[in-house]
């Protein structure tokens, strides 16, 4: 059997392998949302907790971004996979199942990527709310602004508006994040290459690949991000 | 002051028909000057006049695009470009004329991470390649000077703006320079350091030093100069004693500019 | 909280720390040296170079770093002309193969934190240097490349503990470090959460040793930027 070129392994047809790395770039994108959106929800919380938050809440904060900006995210990845993994199991246990049961992949690797995103996203908010002139924020409570509307109209756009280079870069850290979660077994585009590899015997080709694809999916990002900082410095002054 | 000059004197810096572009815009158009050795010149004109650019010419930290400098007896030969512009021909050259000059920017440029006394023997150590020990002992011998013997340790951060002058000048000293050259000295100074500084440099034009100084600073120019070169637009427009200049000038624009 | 559990974990955790360390400090010293001519490629002014160096840092930055581990791990065994040379005793090995993933890494995104230490260097004191008659490489020495490393040092202190959590990646090809002997241990034991504790406190001790490491040295190489001790009698020279 004659070896698969490159252009072989690309294809969409029965013996190619495009579909296959195209669904897992999909599970890599879907992964890195998630994992995304909920970092940036305890991003959210966790900037307000340093910014307005009493002491002991403050150092709840600071310890958490202590915590996981010092540890390596593949060892947040296996808590949650191993931790919700043995939790399932005992729950599975108690209703009189047997043997071992598995956490969801897509669910652990999802948190996971969240709770680590979630430190950045709290020093990017952070960074971006001090970055707000002050003096706006005065005018609007000075105009009588009850503060979930000050919030709603006038914080969280300004405050948006700095954020987005530092979360244009959270983003990238988040898509290559995700090709840790192959270790759950989700088959997303690193553990997909992983199979093709083993199943072709062409590892160089198959994770050049995904290198490619992984390139093509960041300097996408890349183009919408500076496409969406245009649009929000509408009216911005460059200092 | 220094009326008494021998027009003998040899020449220490020869400037001869220098032109220079940037881009579109010339900026001198054929510029000829000698200073002679113990003369103070200085240089005045309004911005764009190309004053700092004809300074920065003499030591090549800008290159002329024509023309010829000339510091003692060498001639900085020059290698012309196939797009017009020009090269030094041989980097040991500069390098050497470098040393042999002496110059002191509008900000001072001190080397932030080194205490003052530190300044000082940089060059002469590592491009003089004098002894330490008798760097050092000049070096003192130039803070005292200038008045800040007592600063030797301190960082440049640490120092007020004509501190951090004086010590630049004491720095431009350490290489026993021919000619000094002084990039508008007194410009970036508040106005009460502005004296302190002169006074140095008042100083050393009493010592018979040869000194280039471009300067907004009227009295320092009609006071302690010799010669008053006034540029504008690229060339020279008036030349002469101070006193010729101030008190007879024949250019419209040059008592235009000393009356605003 | 099982203490004697934890116990046990932390002394196995610890024998697996030099390893760690190996890892971390082979890549950072190595990937110093490449980072550090990428960043002269890229501020050479020559075509060529900058665009080379360019590619290089995109394609790593780009890339997760698992993918360029399994590329050289994995990847580096599909030719039979590297199987049959001379490097391949090393190449296959998952120990030299980590190092090698790990230090190309790190020179991408250190080869920027460099480039930006050599731009920050203000033009006035090198104008000032080359006016005093300095070689173009005695001003690189003396002035610009001392400026620049004081400038870097705490971007660059942060890549430092990039690299040392990267290490954990190596368990994934069979390597015992730390996160590799955690897994191990919790795969036998799945006491997850006491695991996790110990592995975690293990890399926060190491990266706070770090930290303060770092912070010693830019204390220590900017006496330029804090107060000046006051004069005493006793350093005074003789009256100016």
């Amino acid at each position: 059997m004659t070896e698969p070129g490159l252009l072989d392994i690309l294809s969409f047809g029965p013996g190619g392998w495009g579909q296959a790395l195209a669904l897992g770039a999909l599970m890599t994108i879907l992964i890195a949302v998630a994992g995304f959106l909920i970092g940036g929800v305890i991003g959210v919380f966790g900037a307000w907790a340093k910014i307005a938050g009493n002491r002991p809440v403050r150092i709840l904060a600071d310890g958490y971004t202590t915590v996981l900006r010092g540890i390596p995210d593949l060892l947040v990845i296996y808590l949650f996979y191993f931790g919700g993994s043995a939790a399932i199991t005992a729950i599975g246990h108690w209703f009189g199942a047997q043997g071992f049961i598995g956490f969801p992949g897509f669910l652990a690797g999802a948190c996971a990527v969240g709770v680590t995103s979630g430190a950045q996203h709290t020093e990017v908010f952070r960074g971006a709310f001090r970055a707000v002139h002050q003096g706006e924020l005065e005018a609007a409570t000075a105009c009588g602004m009850p503060r979930m509307l000050r919030f709603r109209r006038i914080v969280a756009p300004l405050t948006l508006r700095h954020a987005l280079p530092g979360l244009g870069n959270v983003w990238q850290v988040v898509l290559k994040e995700s090709a840790l979660v192959s270790v759950t077994g989700v088959v997303e585009l690193m553990r997909q290459s992983q199979i093709g590899a083993g199943s072709t015997g062409l590892p160089f080709n198959f994770y050049a690949i995904a290198a490619a694809l992984y390139l093509a999916i960041s300097s996408i990002s890349s183009l919408l991000l500076q496409n969406a900082e245009r649009r929000f410095s509408r009216g911005m002054r460059r200092t | 002051m220094s009326a008494s000059l021998s027009a003998s004197a040899p020449v220490a810096v020869s400037i001869s028909d220098l032109h220079k572009s940037f881009g579109p815009l010339e900026v001198l158009k054929g510029i000829s000057l000698q200073a002679r050795e113990g003369e103070v010149v200085s240089i005045l004109g309004s911005s764009g006049s190309g004053k700092s650019t004809l300074l920065r010419c003499i030591n090549m930290l800008e290159v002329p695009d024509a023309g010829s400098i000339t510091v003692g007896d060498e001639t900085i030969a020059l290698k012309s470009l196939p797009n017009g512009k020009s090269r030094p021909a041989d980097r040991r050259q500069v390098e050497r004329v470098r040393s042999r000059l002496g110059m002191v920017f509008q900000s001072f440029n001190l080397w932030s991470h080194k205490t003052v006394l530190e300044n000082i023997i940089e060059a002469p150590i590592h491009v003089q390649k004098r002894g330490k020990a008798e760097a050092v002992e000049e070096a003192e011998a130039l803070l005292a000077k200038v008045g800040i013997a007592d600063k030797r340790n301190h960082y440049p951060a640490h120092l007020s703006g004509g501190q951090q002058q004086r010590a630049a000048i004491a720095r431009a000293l350490a290489m026993r320079p021919k000619v000094m050259l002084f990039d508008e000295p007194t410009s970036a100074l508040d106005p009460e350091l502005v004296g302190e500084v002169l006074r140095v440099m008042r100083n050393l034009a009493e010592e018979g030093r040869t000194m280039l100084v471009v300067t907004h600073e009227m009295g320092f120019a009609r006071d302690v100069s010799s010669r008053v070169v006034f540029l504008h637009k690229g060339a020279i427009e008036e030349e002469g004693t101070p006193a010729d200049v101030f008190g007879n000038s024949k250019s419209e624009r040059f008592r235009q500019f000393i009356s605003n | 909280m099982d203490f004697a559990f934890a116990w046990e974990t932390l002394v196995s955790l610890l024998a697996a720390v030099p390893l760690t360390l190996q890892l971390a400090a082979s890549a950072i010293l190595l990937g110093t040296v490449l980072a550090l001519l990428l960043a002269l490629a890229r501020l050479s002014g020559i075509r060529p170079l900058d665009w080379l160096a360019r590619l290089y840092i995109f394609v790593f930055r780009g890339t997760p770093l698992l993918v360029q581990i399994f590329l050289i791990y994995y990847g580096m065994g599909q030719f039979p002309a590297i199987r049959h040379s001379i490097v391949w005793p090393l190449l296959r090995e998952p120990y030299w193969c980590a190092i090698l993933a790990l230090m190309l890494n790190t020179a991408a995104y250190s080869a920027e934190i460099i480039r930006g230490g050599l731009l920050s260097v203000p033009h006035g004191q090198i104008e000032a240097a080359r006016a005093s008659g300095m070689s173009s490489f005695l001003v690189f020495r003396r002035i610009t490349l001392p400026l620049a490393i004081r400038q870097a040092l705490p971007g660059y202190g942060n890549e430092m503990i990039s690299m040392v959590k990267a290490t954990s990646l190596a368990s994934i090809i069979t390597l015992m470090e730390v996160t590799g002997t955690a897994a191990k241990i919790i795969s036998e034991t799945y006491r997850v959460i006491e695991v996790f504790v110990v592995a975690g406190a293990v890399y926060l001790l190491i990266n706070f040793v770090l930290t303060r490491l770092v912070g010693l040295i830019e204390h220590w190489l900017s006496p330029h930027l804090r107060q000046p001790r006051p004069i005493t009698s006793l350093s005074q020279g003789e009256p100016a």
